[in-house]
């Protein structure tokens, strides 16, 4: 088991090292500098900024440099917010961010297995349809339509929750909105999964033996069924990343997503590196997690 | 993760007691305004940006300042006297002036801050604004490399001296403009970089920052120390970024903010009849044009084309189906609501769009090009629906009307700003917003020196030397006339063809007293009240 995760860890490694070396030429390669502006710039003053930020060197060279800032912990200035550090925004903004989706991804997996389950030990019901054509629509349609909706809806119409900001009350709609198409994805997966346990001789057997339904769901089925969830939760985390940058600017939420957005078309080279490099952490992370609980689940895949 | 929202439910809880008891307790005033995008600094000689402005004109406070009406009006400075020369402006300052930190405000903080505007270390992109000051220039441009050189001197505590080049009868405007802010020297030595952080952040505003929470929101509360106080009703205000529009406009009616910064272009309509009283929309210090490359053959060398081209265009169409909110069409350069300037606008503004047709494919023939041989060229315009819009529009009256085969590219922003800069374009879209009430502000930007925001590349002696003139005499009204004939040569040239001139629209809550319409869409928290209700 320790020898299987060390080799998972092991790959994560070189893999960080590559984003962050496609990242920093791929931004730099676009044309256009994070000091273009439409208003006079006398070019000695733009000569003074850009050796400021060292934009002066050539760009292996300003790699190296963001390389070895990188070993002291040392994410750069922004170039646009310019009162702060790269590390203090995403500081600042990541908790909230966390939060916001963590919370979706609690949603997603307890509302998707409930869902799942259910419509598994109902197939062909009306129930079954119903959870499976709300996971259709959950799927098909973008969270940026789904989430002015739901603004719409209980925020002005029925003034249930606030519209835009960011406190308590304000959780309750984002989450919502992250979550939905990570629900439905989980709500068909496990579906799908769980109706071919059903069928498999083992759950066979412990029908056979006289095991109560309940019983045989917990303790027997659900451990297999679960394993194409748990190897899909590398993928759900990216998507509720990539997903929260755009529902945190449609509720002005204060996180890092729209750091990611906007550092990119402003140029701003340190804050897009940054968040790269923390949401490839994230991703590797959680990868990581899911490697884990699939190899604790499966045992098949230990023996690697 | 559930422990987590517990927690965090007894936190907003107990929150909610604390602000409902001390809601009770005062009655405290507080406007929430959206602002647009994230204000990218609070220092007054590193900003840019409109949504900044904002922030920090209730920060700070120049030698003038802005009434609620836009006119300029004593700030840190109670008067002023002027050489007959118009190039010696002597600043007496206030005497109770003083920082939010009880400092007294004096003419060396000025000195201090100037300098450091200019200064090529600061890096400020609006530096250029101080160019009239002896020296200005030089100091930015590096040739100078000694700030005190600068045109600027504290004769004693309270008398700031400034020398300029030349007399420019706009100067008392240049000195309520950002960049000539003053900072606290002792603060910014003492915080460096952190100097603009909430609880280190000095200003003479009249109002002080008390909280910033980037993406969030940022406030300010009253500041007791303004020369002012006693007049400013406002106890309170924060401010929301709020760079999704039609996220805005819900939460305004939803009652979350009591003005918005813009209103969404596709619900005008619906706005102007629901909330008739709560629209303003007026005109802005702006002008929407398209620029030509002159340095493109086809182009630069054939005057009658870009005039056929400028004819082609239906404006009342763009303006009445397109940009609906109130836009006027522009046949002028600097557009209106400027004291005492007359409009220069072309010739065929008196003609019905029938003739300008007419006139237009006559030219376009005279030129040289006809169906067969249709002059070919690119529209480009940075990312947004109306720009897009627009664009199309412009490409089918030239294809209907005259038979030009025009494509249309779409860049995202920093790439179209660098496109414009190296002159890699045909017929570019383009906007300029006035940084003071002067129409040297618009005519400056196509002198043969501007630099890269001339990017027609339009060059012109006569142009250059009639604007020189203009600066240098001291009488307004020689000098606007010698202005209106640069502008109207400049028109007639071609060089950029005016499409229609700027509106503001902001949603203003009915309790919210002293918004007032200025051209410059500046709007201090200072003249705000708002209505308990």
């Amino acid at each position: 088991m320790l020898h299987y995760f060390l080799k998972r860890l092991a790959g994560a490694i070189p893999t960080l090292f590559i984003i962050i070396t496609v990242s920093f030429f791929l931004i730099h390669a676009a044309p256009g500098g994070p000091f273009d502006t439409e208003r006079h710039m006398t070019k000695e003053i733009e000569a003074n900024l850009k050796r400021a930020y060292h934009l002066d060197e050539s760009v292996p060279q300003q790699f190296l440099r963001y390389l070895v800032g990188l070993a002291h912990g040392d994410f750069g200035p922004s170039f646009q917010s310019k009162d702060y550090t790269v590390a203090e925004l995403i500081e600042g903004g990541f908790p909230t961010s966390l939060m916001l989706g963590s919370l979706a991804m609690l949603l997603a997996l307890v509302a998707g297995l409930s869902a799942g389950i259910i419509a598994a030990f109902r197939q062909n019901t009306g129930v079954d349809y119903s959870v499976m054509g709300m996971s259709m629509i959950g799927i098909a349609v973008p969270n940026f339509v789904m989430a002015p909706i739901l603004t719409l809806v209980f925020g002005l119409w029925l003034s249930v929750v606030p519209v835009g900001g960011w406190e308590w009350a304000n959780v309750i709609l984002p989450v919502i909105a992250l979550a939905l198409p990570q629900v439905a994805a989980i709500a068909r997966l496990t579906r799908g999964s769980m109706l071919e346990v059903l069928r498999s001789n083992y759950v066979r057997t412990a029908r056979a033996k006289g095991l109560p339904s309940r019983i045989t769901v917990m303790r027997h089925a659900i451990r297999a069924a679960i394993i194409p969830v748990v190897s899909y939760l590398g993928p759900a985390v990216a998507n509720i990343i990539t997903g929260s940058v755009v529902i945190e600017k449609i509720f002005s939420i204060p996180g890092i997503g729209r750091y990611f957005v906007q550092g990119a078309l402003n140029r701003d080279y340190t804050l897009v590196m940054g968040v790269t490099i923390f949401y490839g952490v994230i991703i590797i992370l959680c990868n990581l997690a899911s490697d884990l609980l699939y190899g604790l689940l499966d045992p098949k895949v230990r023996y690697d | 993760m559930n422990m987590a929202f517990t927690r965090l439910k007894v936190v907003a809880l107990a929150t909610l007691i604390a602000v409902g008891t001390a809601a009770v307790a005062h009655a405290e005033t507080v406007l929430r305004r959206g602002n647009g995008a994230e204000p990218q600094t609070l220092d007054p000689h590193k900003l840019e940006g409109v949504p900044e402005f904002n922030i920090t004109a209730d920060l700070f406070e120049g030698l003038t300042t802005y009434a609620a009406n836009g006119d300029v009006v004593p700030g840190a400075a109670k008067s002023w006297d002027i050489s007959d020369d118009g190039l010696v402006y002597t600043f007496h300052l206030r005497e109770d002036g003083k920082w939010s930190n009880g400092d007294p405000l004096t003419a060396d903080d000025f000195v201090y801050s100037f300098r450091r505007a200019v200064d090529p270390a600061t890096a400020s992109p609006y530096s250029y604004i101080l160019d009239p000051i002896v020296d200005a220039a030089e100091i930015t441009g590096g040739t100078e490399k000694d700030l005190t050189k600068l045109g600027i001197k504290a004769l004693d505590p309270h008398t700031v001296q400034i020398t300029l080049k030349a007399p420019t009868a706009h100067f008392l405007q240049l000195v309520r403009h950002n960049i000539s802010f003053p900072v606290n020297k002792a603060v910014v030595d003492k915080f460096g970089d952190q100097w603009t952080r909430p609880g280190n952040l000095v200003g003479n505003g009249a109002y002080m920052l008390s909280e910033w929470t980037p993406q969030a929101s940022l406030t300010m509360v009253k500041n007791p120390n303004f020369h002012d106080a006693a007049s400013v009703k406002l106890d309170k205000v924060v401010y929301y970024p709020t760079e999704d529009i039609p996220e805005e406009f819900k939460r305004f009616r939803a009652g979350e903010l009591d003005v918005t910064n813009d209103v969404p272009n596709d619900q005008i309509a619906t706005v102007k009849k629901d909330y008739k009283a709560e629209f303003h929309n007026e005109a802005y210090l702006g002008t929407y044009y398209y620029v030509i490359n002159l340095t493109r053959d086809a182009l630069g060398k054939s005057k009658e084309l870009r005039e056929a081209l400028a004819l082609a265009i239906n404006r009342d169409v763009i303006v009445n189906k397109i940009t609906q909110a109130g836009e006027m069409p522009a046949y002028s350069w600097v557009p209106p609501g400027l004291k005492g300037y007359e409009q220069q606008p072309l010739d065929f503004k008196s003609m019905k769009q029938a003739d300008r047709e007419a006139l237009a494919k006559k030219l376009y023939k005279e030129a040289g090009y006809s169906a067969d041989k249709p002059l070919k060229l690119e529209i480009l315009y940075n990312t947004s629906d109306n720009h897009k819009k627009i664009a199309v529009a412009i490409q089918n009256m030239w294809k209907k009307v005259l038979g030009v085969d025009a494509t249309l590219t779409n860049q995202e922003w920093k790439v179209y700003l660098n496109t414009r800069k190296t002159k890699s374009f045909d017929v570019a879209r383009a906007a300029w917003i006035g940084d003071y009430m002067d129409p040297y502000t618009f005519l400056q930007m196509f002198t043969s020196t501007a630099g890269d925001q001339n990017d027609a590349g339009y060059n012109s002696k006569e142009y250059d030397t009639d604007l020189d003139t203009a600066q240098k005499t001291v009488d307004q009204g020689a000098r606007f006339k010698l202005l209106q004939d640069a502008e109207k040569t400049f028109v007639n040239d071609y060089a950029m063809i005016p499409i229609y001139h700027y509106t503001t629209k902001h949603l203003v809550a009915s309790k919210v007293k002293g918004w007032e319409f200025n051209l410059l869409d500046i709007h201090l928290e200072r003249y705000i009240e708002v209505a308990s209700n």
